[in-house]
């Protein structure tokens, strides 16, 4: 078994191209993907917060604060991530530079991966406020209006009532969420971020075998997809523990 | 239009809107404009906008008959026609979009100079250019998604429905074109209009692959003139545009609907 394994990816087997250490590019392909995950997982987790401080701002918040929200929400849904991942790329860090330099500081070239996962994180930001905000919508008045009359801190109402209750409505939508992150980090590729996709092309590109390397990164992608679409679903069965069971499909 | 006014008068939000203003003012005054005319008198800003959109049309088009396939495929479909459906919606949307779409161009496109019949064909004219990939793998992606929503959407019309339209002696088809389909479509409309923004958001990636759609056009300007800002606004407001028409089209199909689905 281990040896039918290695002769598949020795230098001269089929697979040789994919071995780990060069000449193979399975090294350089597994970078990739974790460079795509590292991004990713920054992008979720700056998103899940920007979601979380939205969600709240846009429901009980001022009005200044539910229109600022809205505003965010709408012109970052309205326009293509690729063209967001250019503005923010090239005015993000031009701002910022400028500001510098008329404080008196050096300029500042933050690595692409930084920057990646923060337009990333903006642009997830936008859709978890979204999701968010409907899960909360759909706690019942009463258990909240309830928690209230108890004399809850806002804090420990958050954390007791409306967290554990909102779980269950939200996880699906921040299931997909996860997923639309993993894919995305393919978009960083056109900034130049050597992640899954392009190391993919770049391997296709210097072997000349396109195809190999392309169903490879789908495979690698596929994988990445069906178990991350499993802890999704644990992470619902225990969060909808005692509620009706839903219907639904899922990768 | 006094609906229009009133909920602006609010001193926050006539605040927000002189910032709003100012930006518009500033980037109008302060920023470069002049290359507008000469890409607008060339017909490259022209040519670009119509690529994307009948590219987005095509593939909207094209996929969406496909993703009913797809969808009834399993959502009533026997396991040989439901598991492939499956399968193939699931590798969709389970890889990225930019993948396969370089899969499609520099993986079969390298593949097919290799057999002479191809090149002797007729097809070879087209496979060699880069949009018939670009609009292969739109619309393959579009149907996977939308298979995925169909599918729902074909589960979800009343059992009630079906079985009154059998014991009226509809035949399969008209079953299917008459009250299926309909239903289904009727109770995908939401969805569907939010994917088609997700669609047009999506074709800015067919200029990795040299198709000149308005994202590369942009990109052109942008290396022929330094600008970065510039074109860069110009391509948000035209797809914000593009935007707000799909919104508004769907707004009114969803008007159009007969009767209310509970």
């Amino acid at each position: 078994m281990l040896d039918s394994l290695s002769a598949l990816f020795a230098p001269d087997g089929p697979l040789g191209l994919l071995a780990l250490s060069p000449p193979g590019w399975g090294g350089n392909l597994l970078l990739g993907l974790w460079h795509s995950m590292q991004i990713a997982v920054g992008a979720y987790a700056l998103g899940l917060s920007i979601g979380i401080v939205g969600a709240y701002g846009k429901l009980y918040g001022n009005e200044v604060v539910r229109d600022i929200f809205s505003l965010y929400t709408t012109v970052v849904r309205a326009v293509p991530e690729l063209i967001l991942i250019l503005i923010l790329y090239y005015a993000g860090t031009d701002m910022i530079n400028q500001v510098l330099l008329g404080a008196g500081f050096d300029r500042w070239a933050p690595s692409r991966l930084l920057i990646g996962t923060v337009v990333l994180g903006v642009v997830m930001g936008a859709y978890m406020t979204e999701v968010l905000r409907g899960a909360i919508l759909a706690v019942p008045q009463g258990q909240i209006e309830a928690a209230r009359a108890y004399g809850m801190s806002p804090l420990l109402l958050a954390r007791r009532i409306t967290f554990p209750q909102m779980m269950m409505n939200a996880i699906g939508g921040m299931a997909n969420l996860w997923l639309n992150a993993t894919k995305d980090t393919a978009l960083l590729a056109v900034i130049g971020l050597n992640e899954l996709t392009l190391t993919t092309k770049q391997a296709a590109g210097t072997t000349k075998a396109f195809m190999l390397f392309f169903i490879a990164a789908m495979v690698i992608y596929m994988i990445v997809s069906v178990v991350s679409g499993r802890v999704f679903a644990a992470i619902e069965r225990w969060a909808r523990k005692g509620q009706p069971k839903l219907g639904g499909g899922g990768v | 239009m006094i609906a229009l006014i009133r909920p602006m008068l609010k001193p926050h939000r006539m605040i927000m809107l002189a910032i709003g203003v100012a930006l518009v003012l500033y980037c109008a005054l302060s920023l470069r404009w002049d290359w507008v005319p000469h890409y607008w008198n060339d017909g490259l800003i022209q040519r670009g906008i119509w690529t994307t959109v009948w590219i987005l049309a095509v593939t909207w088009g094209v996929g969406l008959v496909m993703a009913v396939g797809l969808g009834f495929a399993q959502a009533a479909g026997p396991w040989w026609l439901s598991y492939p459906a499956f399968g193939f919606c699931s590798v969709i949307r389970g890889t990225p979009l930019l993948l396969q779409l370089w899969m499609l161009y520099y993986g079969l496109g390298s593949l097919f100079p290799h057999y002479p019949w191809i090149r002797q064909s007729a097809a070879w004219t087209y496979l060699r250019e880069a949009w018939p990939y670009a609009v292969v793998s739109l619309t393959i992606s579009f149907a996977g998604y939308e298979g995925e929503v169909l599918r729902g959407a074909f589960l979800g019309v009343p059992k009630g429905q079906l079985e009154s339209a059998r014991a009226f002696g509809m035949s399969r088809w008209t079953l299917f074109h008459r009250i299926w389909l309909p239903q289904a479509l009727y109770r995908a409309l939401p969805t569907l209009g939010g994917e088609t923004v997700l669609q047009l958001k999506a074709t800015p990636l067919i200029a990795t692959i040299t198709v000149v759609d308005i994202y590369q056009v942009s990109s052109r300007v942008r290396q022929d003139t330094y600008l970065t800002y510039e074109p860069l606004l110009m391509l948000a407001v035209t797809y914000m545009a593009i935007t707000g028409l799909i919104v508004l089209a769907f707004r009114w199909a969803e008007r159009r609907i007969p009767s209310k689905v509970a």
